[in-house]
């Protein structure tokens, strides 16, 4: 769901924020309208808004969890977790975790990737929020959803910054929530 | 906090026994120094972080740099509690917008380090972010990269040293904070 439909409508945070985020036409290729959040990491208050509005939502739910997919996911995902009290675990592409890992594979447009978390890291009965910058299809976010699943811990909710088109009025991925910031900007003169 | 025993914050202990070390990783003969253990200590990741806030908070840092992928997880926190703006440095053809890039070596051939053009600017005073310096290679690429846009490098600042690699050496004059040393001799 949106923020500004749950409890944070007409919030001005929300509005900053999305001012804050760059357009970048035909990234990675052509008809792609790239949602750059290194601009949102450029302004402080701005950036401060987004981590403070996450914080606010999990604070009191007993969240023992933070874990963000790499790369853009580790810009938000410490942060929470610090300010919540929780741990944070990096989901990281193959080969770069040096511990036991498991892993999942998920689609691309073209092919498939693999998502790693580190065995141990998760205990059974945690209770975790999944954290990236971004959600589209929600096909990296499934896959974080069941590597944590798979270590018997419980996914309370997973949260981005952007959600595109494709999953508004969709509350749930894979069945669990999905809490998210604003929508693209820019669209509009894509169509 | 960057090496004298006498004056060794006690948090610092803290955090180095939550530092797991993985032999053999990513190859034969590497003792790999794993940060992922402390990010599961939430006492040891807020120690880390606020011991490298409280020594940057009053030194008028505009920007905070973190390297490419264990940077972002400690540059960001640094950077909201000191007031600055965070830069993420990324390997080649992550970041969308207009870039200058830096090479550096490797063992076997080179690699690049990428900036967002605009991203930094000439009257910023840096701060640049990793989880540990080995040879310098990578943080002398990031240091050049900041100065090529006329700002200025304050420090760098890894939770990790490997001192026997000299990395110290290749910073271009600028001084290095570090939090833990590891030394594979005895």
């Amino acid at each position: 769901m949106f923020a500004a439909e749950n409890g944070l409508k007409g919030d001005p945070r929300l509005e900053a924020i999305s001012a804050a985020i760059r357009v970048v036409p035909d990234f990675p290729k052509k008809g792609i309208m790239f949602q750059d959040i290194t601009t949102l990491l450029l302004d402080h208050k701005a950036f401060k808004h987004t981590i403070d509005i996450f914080v606010d939502r999990y604070k009191d739910m007993q969240i023992s969890v933070v874990a963000g997919v790499e790369a853009r996911g580790f810009m938000f995902g410490p942060s929470i977790a610090l300010a919540i009290g929780a741990k944070f675990i990096p989901l990281r592409k193959p080969g770069k975790l040096p511990g036991k890992v498991i892993s999942e594979s998920y689609e691309l447009e073209y092919g498939h990737d693999r998502l790693e978390m580190h065995i141990g890291a998760v205990e059974p009965r945690e209770r975790v929020i999944i954290i990236d910058d971004l959600v589209a299809t929600g096909g990296t976010l499934s896959a974080a959803i069941s590597l944590i699943e798979s270590q018997e811990a419980e996914v309370v909710e997973c949260a981005c910054v952007i959600g595109l088109p494709e999953v508004k009025g969709q509350h749930k991925l894979k069945g669990k929530p999905l809490y998210v910031l604003v929508e693209p900007s820019g669209l509009d003169e894509f169509c | 906090m960057s090496g004298n025993k006498d004056e060794e914050d006690p948090r610092i202990n803290g955090i180095k026994t939550k530092i797991r070390v993985v032999p053999d990783f990513p190859k034969k003969g590497i003792m790999f120094q794993d940060i992922t253990t402390v990010l599961l200590d939430p006492k040891a990741f807020k120690d880390t972080i606020d011991l490298f806030v409280e020594r940057y908070r009053d030194k008028n840092i505009s920007v905070v740099a973190g390297i490419e992928a264990r940077g972002f997880l400690f540059g960001p926190p640094i950077a909201l509690a000191i007031g600055a703006k965070f830069v993420p440095l990324r390997k080649p053809k992550k970041l969308p917008g207009e870039t200058i890039f830096e090479e550096y070596e490797l063992e076997y051939g080179n690699d690049r380090l990428e900036m967002h053009v605009g991203a930094v600017e000439a009257a910023d005073r840096a701060l640049v972010v990793d989880d540990l310096i080995a040879t310098g290679g990578t943080l002398c690429a990031a240091i050049n990269l900041l100065e090529r846009v006329g700002a200025e490098v304050v420090e760098c600042a890894c939770v990790i040293e490997l001192p026997e690699l000299k990395g110290r050496q290749r910073l271009k004059g600028k001084p290095l904070c570090m939090l833990v040393e590891y030394r594979c001799s005895f």
